[in-house]
């Protein structure tokens, strides 16, 4: 693999509606700077696709945003969400993942049954109601078209679901709380193409009422589902544009190599 | 020696081990039960021990092993729930948690004499609880601690990472996850070591000759009241158990079926841990199946 310049960077702005902004993240693992200066914003209601190679810092870049990397990473730069810079110690860290919520790589399932994994998070915020329950399980398998396959086994364990949809039940759990943002991390990775397939149509079909970052490694599916990408490389973010844009007509070199499979 | 070969040795060698071990149980757990059984009776569990006269039985060493077993775990299950949450989920990796892991391993490796003598001199004594049950679970919790502590840190950290993080992306606290989702995942195993200890705590004698007593004074079985002197549930009284029991029948009995007795309160012991042992995977496994298989 040949040296790119990370001087070089092609990142547009968004006309529309903002989701979620980052200015300028630095993320460390110790001293091992693993992400630099990154710096984009997110548009509401669409779907962002982050692309990379494997060490490229696209997963550590998207669990900053919702705080996941506490416990281990050092993160540094302003989160704007809401006008709020939410990378701030007085931030309740509870209340942003209520707002920005993930689903990971392997499907984690409670060990619960279906309902209990929906409810479970709802009845802890203080919903008590029977009825708003009810319905917001209902109303968030539905989103993640996983209702006609387990309406009639709501009560039956969780973990005996295929991954596909224990991944779908994940992603319900989280629309379920009524999140603004669905962070994914590479969500279909461990999945066959047919439950790949059925995750993508959920994700276009949760577009109209959330805003999504999904990482992936499968350039297909983000030419497929995402509306922006962008392109990480070793820690820094080269490019960021429309997704038509970005496969078809790349301005920096880094993307069009990697892309065109030269490299990752 | 070709690879073939070399393979069919060490494969013989392994089988002759595994048999050596399950044969020295199988003995000792056969001579144990063919001595002891045919002692067994239901008079033999229902009444009183005699200090003279043959004919004595078991009743109360039997009760005070099991209520004694109850108290200790009373006492020693909250803080081992307490500490194997902390160690599993909240210490850093540093200096601090190495000495509180360093601290239960020589803990765990006390000979229980030794936890039994500084009971002793503790409770009994300086505390003046007299030779009494709470002593003695003092004593048990001393001992039963490390290893308590440890199956429950274990458990826990048997739970993977990603249902932590599930729990955490979901907006929930980091105790909320723990006591929601982290704990009832790891019930199963915490029930496991939970009754493995229980049968190690039963069966324990030297740390109880010094704590509990070797006397088993008369005790009225219809009398609830624990703060009566002679009631059953009185945790001051002093109290020998099965275990201390076998002991002493061996090296002080002066009745004539001493032996007879003894060979049939250790089967009963054996049969009880035994119990214990295989109540702990029975009950596992049922726990796991409830919270994972479809009802």
């Amino acid at each position: 693999m040949q040296d790119y310049s990370f001087d070089e960077k092609h990142i547009v702005h968004i006309p529309t509606e903002k989701a979620l902004t980052t200015e300028d993240l630095q993320v460390y693992y110790g001293k091992n700077h693993a992400m630099t200066d990154a710096s984009l914003e997110f548009p509401r209601y669409r779907i962002t696709a982050l692309i990379g190679a494997s060490g490229s810092g696209k997963s550590t870049y998207l669990r900053s945003l919702n705080r996941m990397n506490d416990a281990i990473a050092t993160v540094e730069g302003k989160i704007i969400y809401r006008d709020t810079d939410i990378n701030s110690k007085k931030i309740n860290v509870y209340e942003v993942r209520k707002h920005i919520s993930m689903v990971f790589q392997r499907p984690n399932p409670f060990a619960k049954s279906i309902r209990e994994n929906i409810t479970f998070a709802l009845k802890r915020n203080g919903i008590k109601d029977k009825a708003e329950l009810e319905y917001r399980v209902e109303n968030s398998l539905k989103s993640a078209a996983l209702w006609d396959e387990v309406k009639d086994d709501l009560d039956k364990s969780a973990l005996a679901l295929s991954g596909g949809q224990q991944q779908r039940l994940c992603i319900a759990r989280c629309v379920a709380m009524k999140p603004d943002i669905l962070l994914l991390d590479e969500p279909a990775s461990a999945l066959d193409p047919i439950s790949t397939a059925k995750i993508e149509e959920t994700l276009k079909q949760l577009r109209k009422s959330y805003s999504i970052i999904i990482v992936t490694h499968n350039m297909q599916q983000a030419s497929r589902i995402a509306d922006y990408t962008a392109f990480f490389h070793m820690g820094h973010v080269l490019e960021y544009d429309k997704t038509e844009n970005i496969f078809t007509n790349p301005e920096i070199k880094a993307t069009e190599d990697y892309i065109s499979g030269n490299f990752g | 020696m070709n690879s073939k070969a070399a393979n069919n040795v060490a494969t013989g060698v392994i089988y002759a081990l595994v048999v050596a071990v399950v044969g020295i149980l199988v003995f000792l757990l056969g001579y144990i039960l063919i001595t002891g059984v045919p002692h067994v009776s239901f008079h033999f569990l229902t009444s009183a021990a005699e200090s003279f006269k043959s004919g004595g039985g078991i009743r109360d060493q039997l009760f005070n092993s099991l209520y004694l077993l109850v108290l200790t775990l009373l006492i020693s299950f909250p803080i081992a729930l307490g500490s194997g949450i902390y160690l599993s989920e909240y210490a850093p990796n540093n200096w601090f948690t190495n000495i509180i892991r360093t601290a239960i391993e020589v803990l765990s490796s006390l000979p229980s004499v030794v936890v039994g003598l500084f009971g002793y001199l503790l409770f009994v004594i300086k505390f003046n609880l007299g030779f009494s049950i709470l002593a003695g679970a003092i004593a048990l919790t001393f001992f039963n601690l490390p290893l308590l502590t440890r199956s429950i840190e274990e458990s826990l950290e048997d739970v993977p990472d990603l249902q932590r993080e599930a729990g955490l992306s979901l907006g929930l606290s980091r105790w909320k996850t723990i006591t929601g989702i982290v704990f009832p995942a790891a019930l199963p195993g915490i029930l496991t070591g939970i009754i493995l200890s229980a049968g190690r705590v039963f069966g324990e004698a030297a740390a109880l000759i010094y704590t509990a007593g070797q006397s088993a004074p008369m005790v009225s079985y219809s009398n609830w009241n624990p703060f009566s002197p002679a009631s059953f549930l009185n945790p001051m009284r002093p109290a020998e158990t099965l275990a201390v029991h076998i002991w002493k029948v061996n090296t002080e009995g002066v009745t004539p079926d001493a032996l007879q007795i003894s060979s049939g309160a250790s089967a009963v012991l054996i049969v009880v841990i035994l119990l214990f042992n295989l109540g702990a995977r029975f009950l596992g496994n049922w726990v796991y199946k409830r919270m994972t298989a479809a009802k």
